[in-house]
C-alpha cells in the first residue's frame, strides 16, 4: 500500500438510526499519516463516523475501507484481529477499566494479546506511561485521576499495541487549559513520532485548526468541506465558513423554522 | 389516546419483547463457550465465582438457618396434632432439598448477585469500557459475560446445597434443642426417607437451571441497558423482577416434569 493512498476510504456510505438518515451516500478519504479533524454541528453523527470506521456500527450500504480492508464485510473474528493490530481509540471519558489501576490498564491489551514475559510488559508499560508523563501515577486507581490524567492514561493504553490509526473522540472536552495543552502536544507528538494516521472529532475550532493537517466538516449527512484549515477558512462554502467562524446566523439560520413573526403576534393565539 | 393508538402501542410492545428475547438468545449463543478474541481465563472465572458466590454466602446462610427454624416450628405444630412429630426431620429436609433450597436461593441470588451483575455491566457500558475493549480487539462477550455466566451456573447449586444444609440444622436446632423431639428420630427418619437421586440430585438440577436463567437475565439486562443512570436503574429492577418470576414459573414446570417422570 503506497503512502499516497488514503488510510481510510469511504464510498457511498449511508447510515440511518431508526427513521433518521445520518449519512447519505457519503464519500470521504482520510490521508495516511496525517491528523484530520472531523468537525460539524452537534448531532451530525461525528462520533458515529468513528464507530463506523471502527466497525462498531455497520452502514446500511456503501463501503468503509481501512488500509484496504472493507470493514463491514469482515467476519467477527477478522474484525477483532484487525482492530487489535491496527486500531486505537481514545474515548471521551477515557473509558479506563475501573477495577484495574493505571499500570494494569495500560498492560491490559499487552497481557491479553501477547505472550510477553511480565518483565517485558513492565518495561513497555513504563515506556508508554513515560510518553504521556504519568509514570509516577502507575499505582493510582482510575477514580483518583483527574479528567486530563485519565485521558492521558487512556492514550497510553490506546498506543500500547502500536496501532496504525488512532481515533480521538472529543479529546478536548471538559479539560482545563493546561491539560488541554498536554493532550494537544501528545496528539501532535505521537502522530509525528509514530507516523500514525489520526482522526479526531472535536468542537474546538481553534485547537483543531492548530493541530490538524486537514479539516473535514460534516453536516446534513454529507462532507461539506475538506481541506487544510487555511483553505477552508478562505475558500470554503458559506456554511463551512459560518461554522469555522462561529457566526450565529448564516446558511444555518439562528431561528428555528416558524411562521411569520408579526402575523403570529397579531393573531393573538387564536382566541 | 384513541383505541387504535392503544392497539398499536400494545403491538409494538409485543414486538419489542420478542426482539429483546432474540437479542438475549444471541448473547447466550455468543457468550456460552470459552475462547475467542481476548477470551477470559481460569483466573477470571475464579474471581467471578468469588464475586457472585462467596459474597452471597452470608445472606444465603443466615436466610437458610431462619427458614429451617421456621419450618421446624410450623412443622412441629402441624405434625404434633397427629402425633407424628418424629417425621419432622423428613418434612424439613424434603421441603428444603426439593423446593425451598433451590427456589429461595435463586430469589436471594437474584436480589444480591443478579442486581449487582446488571449494575456492574451497565456501568461498564455507560462508561464506554465495553466499547474500549471492542476497539482493543477484545470481545466483551467473551471477556466480561462468559466468566460471569459460568460463575453463576457453578455458584448457584453450591449455594442451594449450603442453604438446605444450614436449613436442616436450623430445623434440628428448633426441633431437638428447643422443642425436645428425639434427636435419633429427627436424623434417623430423615436418613431413611431422603433419596439421593429423587431428592438431592433433582434439587441440584433445579438450581443449575435457576443459576443459568438468573445469571443470563442479569448479564443481558446489563449488556442491553440504556447507558444512562436512569437506564441502569431500570435494568437493575428488571433483573430482579424478571428473574424472580422466571424462577417461580420454571420451578412449577420443572417440578411437574420431575414428578411426572416418577
Amino acid at each position: 500500500m503506497s503512502a499516497a493512498e488514503p488510510y481510510v476510504s469511504i464510498r457511498g456510505m449511508s447510515f440511518s438510526r431508526g427513521d433518521r438518515l445520518i449519512y447519505d451516500a457519503m464519500d470521504v478519504d482520510f490521508p495516511r499519516g496525517k491528523v484530520t479533524a472531523i468537525m460539524g454541528p452537534s448531532g451530525t453523527g461525528k462520533t458515529t463516523l468513528l464507530r463506523l470506521i471502527g466497525g462498531q456500527l455497520l452502514p446500511d450500504s456503501g463501503s468503509v475501507k481501512v488500509d484496504g480492508h472493507n470493514i463491514p464485510q469482515l467476519s467477527r473474528k477478522a474484525l477483532f484481529d484487525f482492530r487489535r493490530k491496527n486500531m486505537g481509540m481514545l474515548f471521551q471519558t477515557g473509558a479506563l477499566f475501573t477495577d484495574l489501576n493505571v499500570f494494569d490498564n495500560v498492560a491490559f491489551p499487552l497481557r491479553v494479546h501477547t505472550d510477553l514475559p511480565e518483565s517485558m510488559i513492565r518495561d513497555l508499560v513504563l515506556m508508554k506511561l513515560e510518553a504521556v508523563g504519568l509514570r509516577g501515577a502507575q499505582q493510582l486507581n482510575p477514580a483518583e485521576l483527574s479528567g486530563g490524567m485519565a485521558r492521558r492514561v487512556a492514550l497510553a493504553r490506546a498506543i500500547a499495541m502500536d496501532p496504525e490509526i488512532i481515533m480521538y473522540d472529543e479529546p478536548f472536552t471538559g479539560l482545563d487549559p493546561i491539560s488541554m495543552g498536554m493532550i494537544v502536544k501528545l496528539i501532535r507528538g505521537l502522530n509525528e513520532a509514530l507516523g500514525l494516521t489520526s482522526l479526531l472529532v472535536s468542537h474546538d475550532i481553534e485547537e483543531s485548526c492548530n493541530i490538524a493537517d486537514y479539516l473535514c466538516v460534516v453536516s446534513g449527512g454529507k462532507v461539506i468541506g475538506f481541506g487544510s484549515p487555511q483553505e477552508l477558512l478562505n475558500e470554503g462554502n458559506d456554511e463551512v465558513k459560518q461554522f469555522l467562524r462561529g457566526d450565529p446566523d448564516g446558511p444555518v439560520p439562528f431561528h428555528y423554522p416558524a411562521p411569520d413573526y408579526q402575523a403570529e403576534l397579531l393573531s393573538g393565539g387564536g382566541q | 389516546m384513541t383505541m387504535f393508538d392503544r392497539y398499536l402501542a400494545f403491538g409494538r410492545r409485543g414486538v419489542e419483547a420478542i426482539q429483546s428475547l432474540g437479542r438475549a438468545t444471541l448473547l447466550l449463543f455468543h457468550s456460552s463457550a470459552w475462547g475467542g478474541p481476548g477470551s477470559a481465563g481460569f483466573s477470571d472465572l475464579i474471581k467471578q465465582i468469588h464475586s457472585v458466590g462467596v459474597r452471597s454466602l452470608s445472606i444465603i446462610l443466615v436466610a437458610g438457618f431462619f427458614v429451617g427454624m421456621v419450618l421446624g416450628l410450623q412443622g412441629y405444630t402441624i405434625l404434633s396434632d397427629f402425633g407424628s412429630e418424629a417425621a419432622l426431620g423428613t418434612m424439613v429436609s424434603l421441603t428444603l432439598l426439593r423446593e425451598l433450597g433451590p427456589v429461595m436461593t435463586a430469589l436471594l441470588f437474584a436480589g444480591r448477585a443478579g442486581s449487582a451483575l446488571t449494575a456492574e455491566i451497565g456501568l461498564m457500558k455507560a462508561t464506554e469500557q465495553l466499547s474500549a475493549m471492542e476497539m482493543m480487539g477484545v470481545d466483551p462477550l467473551k471477556r466480561v459475560i462468559t466468566p460471569r455466566l459460568w460463575a453463576g451456573l457453578i455458584a448457584m447449586p453450591v449455594l442451594a446445597l449450603l442453604f438446605s444444609t444450614v436449613g436442616i440444622w436450623g430445623g434440628a436446632f428448633v426441633a431437638v434443642d428447643m422443642l425436645g423431639i428425639d434427636e435419633g428420630a429427627y436424623w434417623g427418619n430423615m436418613q431413611a426417607s431422603v433419596d439421593f437421586y429423587e431428592d438431592v440430585v433433582k434439587g441440584i438440577i433445579k438450581s443449575v437451571v435457576f443459576g443459568l436463567v438468573v445469571t443470563w437475565i442479569a448479564v443481558f439486562q446489563g449488556y442491553d441497558s440504556i447507558p444512562t443512570s436512569e437506564g441502569i436503574g431500570k435494568a437493575t429492577t428488571q433483573t430482579v423482577v424478571i428473574s424472580s418470576l422466571a424462577v417461580l414459573g420454571l420451578d412449577f414446570v420443572l417440578t411437574a416434569v420431575m414428578l411426572g417422570g416418577v
